[in-house]
């Protein structure tokens, strides 16, 4: 099953590269990674995307709080929560057909323009993983998607429940 | 406030935190450090020949202290050389702290000489790491490195120390906190109340229980409460290769250790309880065999100060996070006015079914009148020691011997590698067990493979006058290997037959100690009189023996823990 877990961590030097070998050094999944520094700075905090059964994301949870520089690990999809992801993506608009009906799908999907140039638009969009693979889906009917890239995941839980120190 | 260079800093540090010995190495990147230790006398260097060895011994001082073991090395090679000896100290939870040299932090990424990345080197093997970047945050690194390696599950912590910042020319403000606190890290000694009660309901419930200890309730000094929790439930009590010790081997309700070469009455009562109360212990692969058969008709209690441990392999029906000298605190109060005499009496039947296991006598084997047998070397360790010393040892099947005809009545005295398994480990670690126990007997039961994996630390012991005593059961093979070649490979030595041994008697005197060779059955008794008389001395025992002798039980590949061979023909 698809799960978003965010984590808490010390910003230090080293303490991505230790969480990150955790899933390379234990065989769990990660589908996508996404890192900022939070707060005064002194923190980081990760959303990751991964898959598997009940027993191997509790015992990835286990491992990730088991590092010395994670304060906190919680999982998003036990309850209600906001994902989203932008992207960043490049369509091929040669023709005057092609830029309306991009525009159109903009439109449509509500993302918007953010560079125009005399062969392609480059576009921004942000919402759900799945609506990011829709929109590319669509667009990618009307010209090539020269390049697209992909945030990843962050979220953060509905209602009163918070991740903070 | 104090000024002093990040040299100096680093030696003060240590002595702050409470460090006596240093098992280390020099080289280019920690001249500067080696200086510093040259002008004090606080804390004790021990110059070592190849800096694995370092590691065993801090790893040693520190199983049969409790205390942290420190270890000191330059960068690249010198860093390198330790990583088996970290590998070994993390699969055990040893308390260890490495200090290696960096090259200068601007030189950092540049492939200078002897650079190695030993952060990344060392990081899946380390519970933590430092790259400590400026002098004037050597002490709380230091400091808090100690802290890590010292508290909740134990492991080893690297801090690594580029060399412009311990430059001896440029002073800082040297601060040693004297409380680390971490916000990220507070490890949970005290079991959750609600798990606790009903680890209690399962556990006063039980027909069949069966304590399952392993070295956790070593690594807390949690051995009187064990015995105390043991003694109030009379239930009978087994215990993992690291356990050993935890709970005396010759207590009456010890049933000996289990697992793939446990005794047949331990992976029988396993097999067959209705409960395991398993305390700092891990499940772990040589101790279940298959998982999927394993102890179809138990509720499982598991406590253990680290979360990862339980549910991994074997999911606990009632887990309890905690330190196991903490929990069996909250166990006491929970269980008083408990009728202990009561419930003895309804383990009557239990008992008996145990006796009748243990009856099988599954270590008994034939002496011969003209080769020694393994078991009966570590039979006469036991008697010309009283039961009493500090054994570590190797790898391979005197190991085995030695866990299982050595009964340990005390923990901290059996000192093996048994996570990592690693071939080496012993003898360095008996000298570090000796430089923390001067006055006590330490013997590393060793093979002839194992010795040579080390060997060059004789020197060593005559440097420092280590006089450990070498019992090495030499049957001229990897031993191990060639069992399971007689029994997966059809007998088919693929390289595990050791030609051209060296003469081990003129190796130890080369080094100046005393090397005594026994081939005798009926020499044995008295050549080991001789190995303990020479009281001041490190003596040499090179014991030729049977060749073709395996150790049993066995458990069976694939099969449920009581499903095990118990000699060359007979199984279960
Ligand atoms: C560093 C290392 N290399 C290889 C092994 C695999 N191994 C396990 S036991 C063993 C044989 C050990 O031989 P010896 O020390 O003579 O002991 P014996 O089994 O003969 O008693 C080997 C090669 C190991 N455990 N550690
Ligand atoms: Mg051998």
């Amino acid at each position: 099953m698809r799960r978003i877990l965010s984590v808490l961590m010390e910003n230090e030097p080293g303490a991505l590269s230790r969480l990150v070998g955790v899933f390379s050094q234990r065989g769990y999944n990660v589908d996508t990674l996404c890192v900022a520094p939070v707060d005064d700075g002194s923190l980081s905090r990760l959303t990751i995307t991964t898959h598997g059964d009940d027993k191997a994301i509790e015992q990835m949870t286990k491992q990730m709080n088991k590092l010395i520089d994670v304060l906190k690990v919680s999982d998003l999809t036990d309850g209600p929560h906001i994902e989203r992801e932008l992207m960043l993506v490049k369509v091929a608009t040669k023709h005057e057909t092609a830029r309306a009906e991009v525009k159109r799908n903009v439109d449509i999907f509500r993302a918007q323009i953010v560079d125009v140039s005399t062969n392609n638009y480059s576009i921004q969009i942000a919402g759900t993983s799945d609506k990011l693979d829709a929109f590319l889906e669509s667009v990618s009917q009307i010209g090539e998607v020269i390049e697209a890239s992909r945030s990843g995941v962050c979220g953060i839980a509905r209602g009163d429940k918070a991740l903070r120190p | 406030m104090e000024m002093m260079s990040g040299a100096a800093m680093v030696v003060r540090a240590l002595k702050d935190a409470g460090v006596k010995h240093v098992f280390g190495y020099p080289g280019g990147s920690v001249l500067d450090i080696y200086d510093a230790l040259y002008v004090q006398d606080d804390v004790e260097h021990i110059l070592v020949r190849h800096e694995q060895a370092a590691a065993h011994m801090a790893d040693g001082y520190a199983r049969s202290t409790g205390k942290t073991g420190t270890v000191l090395v330059t960068s690249g090679p010198g860093a390198t050389n330790t990583l088996t000896g970290i590998a070994t100290a993390y699969m055990d939870s040893i308390p260890m702290v490495v200090l290696s040299g960096q090259v200068p932090t601007m030189h950092i990424g540049e492939d200078a000489f002897q650079e190695t990345d030993m952060i990344g080197c060392s990081r899946p093997i380390v519970k933590h790491s430092f790259l400590v970047k400026r002098a004037v945050d050597i002490p709380a690194a230091i400091a808090k490195a100690y802290h890590i390696a010292n508290t909740g599950r134990p492991g080893p912590v690297v801090v690594d120390l580029p060399k412009d910042i311990v430059n001896p020319l440029e002073e800082h403000p040297y601060v040693f906190p004297e409380n680390v606190q971490l916000r990220s890290y507070n490890p949970t000694l005290k079991g959750h109340s609600k798990q606790i009660k009903k680890a209690i309901d399962v556990i006063k419930g039980a027909k069949r229980p069966v304590m399952y200890v392993g070295g956790g309730a070593v690594a807390c000094d949690a051995s009187d409460a064990v015995t105390k929790f043991a003694e109030i439930l009379g239930c009978p009590v087994t215990s993992t290769l690291m356990g050993l010790g935890a709970f005396s081997g010759v207590h009456e309700q010890s049933v000996g250790m289990l697992g793939m070469h446990g005794t047949f009455e331990a992976n029988k009562t396993m097999h067959n309880a209705d409960c395991i109360i398993a305390l700092g212990a891990r499940f772990d692969d040589r101790v279940t065999n298959n998982v999927a058969k394993f102890c179809p008709n138990a509720t499982i209690v598991h406590v253990d100060i680290d979360p990862t441990s339980i549910s991994k392999t074997i999911a606990a029906h009632v887990p309890v996070v905690g330190s196991i000298d903490v929990v069996l605190e909250q166990f006491f109060e929970k269980l008083e006015g408990f009728d202990s005499k009561a419930h003895k009496e309804n383990l009557a039947d239990w008992w008996q079914q145990i006796n009748q296991w243990r009856a099988k006598k599954c270590l008994e084997y034939k002496l011969d009148n003209d080769q020694i047998k393994p078991q009966q070397v570590v039979q006469a360790l036991y008697k010309h020691t009283q039961g009493d010393a500090f054994i570590t040892s190797d790898v391979g099947q005197h190991q085995m011997f030695a866990a299982l005809y050595y009964p340990f009545a005390k923990p901290r005295r059996w000192i093996n590698s048994g996570g990592a398994g690693t071939m080496g480990f012993g003898f360095p670690a008996a000298m570090g067990v000796k430089i923390a126990h001067p006055d006590a007997v330490v013997a590393c039961v060793t093979g002839d493979g194992s010795i040579q994996m080390n060997i060059q630390e004789l020197a060593t012991c005559l440097q420092y006058n280590i006089p450990v005593k070498i019992i090495s059961i030499n049957n001229r093979a990897l031993g191990m290997v060639r069992q399971w070649q007689d029994m997966i490979y059809k007998g088919r030595h693929s390289h595990s037959y050791m030609d051209s041994l060296p003469d081990f008697v003129k190796l130890a005197e080369a080094y100046g100690h005393i090397g005594i060779q026994v081939d005798k059955p009926e020499e044995l008794d008295d050549a080991m009189a001789r190995c303990f008389a020479e009281k001041d001395r490190l003596v040499f025992m090179d014991i030729r023996v049977d060749q073709n002798e395996h150790v049993y039980p066995m458990q069976i590949k694939y099969g449920s823990m009581d499903d095990m061979r118990l000699s060359k023909t007979e199984r279960t």
